[in-house]
């Protein structure tokens, strides 16, 4: 009887955690959901947002960007773009490129240039907005 | 033979070669290092997207008209060949053995009829590619900048290819780069990127097991698709990585060695024609001696 979730979270550049542990948040494109061990095989993509992890009375709180999650029998796998430790995530550092971003939106030349730097600007957008609601 | 002069001025010149080739050897052993540590890194993300491709993509086997990037477009008529190579010259024969695996493949659907169009990542390579077919050449992609590969590197490049797919401008995709295996062998290895080429055999077990998809399974597989170019990609260029270190170190090593093995030879000269001038002179000095 599995007794713990085996959880794992990957980076297209590495392995950034594989524990053991009680329940993980996962935020969902169609709504956060919360995976127990013995959880019924799901594979759901991600929204910009937070994955909790609770191990005993810990919660570790993780920025992820992108990608998607898979559970079946063994465990919980979240292949992540990006993802980070909340306690390092800067976000002076995200509303400086925020501000970048905007002044590229204006400076592009044609209209590929223009979607691509839109496309990053609400990306960027998309993660200060979830830090702003972190933080409240 | 060569005066005494030329000869020591040579053994400067190649000693010092010896020394460059030598340091060279040391810089890509170190970073030879770095650059399998990161392509072992990169392995668990895409061993992890492979399965669940392969598990999604048989569950849609038998379905009509699944996403364009994982079924095809039906047809094989315009081929894209990407050919991957280093940005820097004196790694032995890794620029050529992709080049010349590559120029095969296109030559052959030349031969069979076939539209080729071919992108070129590094400069080694696209250098050698203009030569013969510049009018087929689209797109170069310039990695010189880059010290440590990215993910941010390769995404912008299988987000152009992808544009470029649904554009209609190719049906098949293939990459040609050299597969790791260890530091004397390097293996080329043509890749294809789009259609997705699915290993039905890996496809995990799932054990009986349905599983729920969330959205569904068309727009997982639609956002899973060119998530799976990009990490294809990513992990092919960091195989290149590694690969163009260790062929470096052994062409060097190879170069060091045979510098070596000159320099003896030129000194062996080099104390020959010495200790001839020296007897010369004797000879000289007695035999006026002796004359007087």
């Amino acid at each position: 009887m599995a007794d713990k979730l085996h959880f794992e979270l990957v980076s297209p550049a590495r392995l950034l955690m594989s524990a053991d542990v009680d329940m993980v948040i996962v935020p969902g494109t169609e709504g956060d959901f919360g995976v127990l061990p013995l959880h019924a095989p799901v594979v759901s993509t991600l929204r910009t947002g937070i994955i909790e992890v609770h191990n005993g009375s810990d919660a570790e709180k993780l920025l992820v960007v992108g990608g998607f999650a898979e559970v079946n029998s063994e465990g919980l796998t979240i292949l992540a773009e990006l993802a980070k430790p909340l306690s390092e995530v800067d976000k002076a550092a995200y509303e400086a490129e925020l501000k970048n971003l905007q002044e590229d939106v204006q400076d592009a030349k044609d209209d590929d240039g223009r979607l691509h730097a839109k496309k990053a600007r609400d990306q960027v957008q998309l993660i200060i907005e979830v830090l702003d609601r972190e933080a409240a | 033979m060569a005066n005494l002069k030329d000869l020591r001025n040579r053994i400067a010149s190649v000693t010092s070669t010896q020394k460059i080739t030598k340091a060279m050897k040391m810089v890509s052993a170190s970073k030879l290092k770095r650059a399998q540590d990161a392509a072992e890194a990169a392995r668990p993300y895409a061993e992890r997207m492979e399965n669940v491709l392969s598990s999604l993509a048989s569950s849609m086997k038998g379905q009509v008209g699944g996403p364009k990037l994982l079924a095809g477009t039906g047809s094989d008529q315009k081929q894209l060949i990407i050919v991957a190579t280093s940005e820097r010259g004196l790694c032995g024969g890794f620029n050529t053995n992709i080049v010349k695996a590559a120029k095969a493949k296109i030559n052959a659907l030349i031969q069979d009829g076939k539209d080729v169009t071919i992108i070129t990542i590094g400069k080694k390579g696209a250098g050698v590619l203009k030569r013969e077919y510049s009018d087929k050449m689209i797109e170069h992609f310039d990695l010189s900048h880059v010290k440590n590969l990215n993910f941010d590197d390769a995404s912008p490049i299988s987000a152009r290819i992808i544009e470029k797919y649904e554009a209609g401008d190719f049906d098949v995709c293939t990459l040609f780069f050299a597969k790791f295996i260890n530091v004397l062998v390097q293996e080329v290895t043509p890749l294809q990127l789009i259609p997705a080429s699915i290993d039905e055999e890996n496809s995990t077990d799932l054990g009986g097991a349905c599983y729920d998809y969330e959205p569904d399974e068309n727009e997982i597989l639609e956002e899973l698709l060119p998530r799976n170019v990009g990490v294809q990609l990513f992990r092919a260029l960091l195989e290149n990585a590694a690969s163009e270190q260790g062929s470096r170190m052994t062409a060097m090593d190879n170069a060091t060695r045979n510098a070596g093995e000159m320099i003896d030879s030129l000194r062996t000269t080099y104390n020959r024609s010495r200790q001839a001038v020296i007897t010369n002179e004797l000879i000289e000095i007695i035999s006026g001696a002796e004359a007087l």
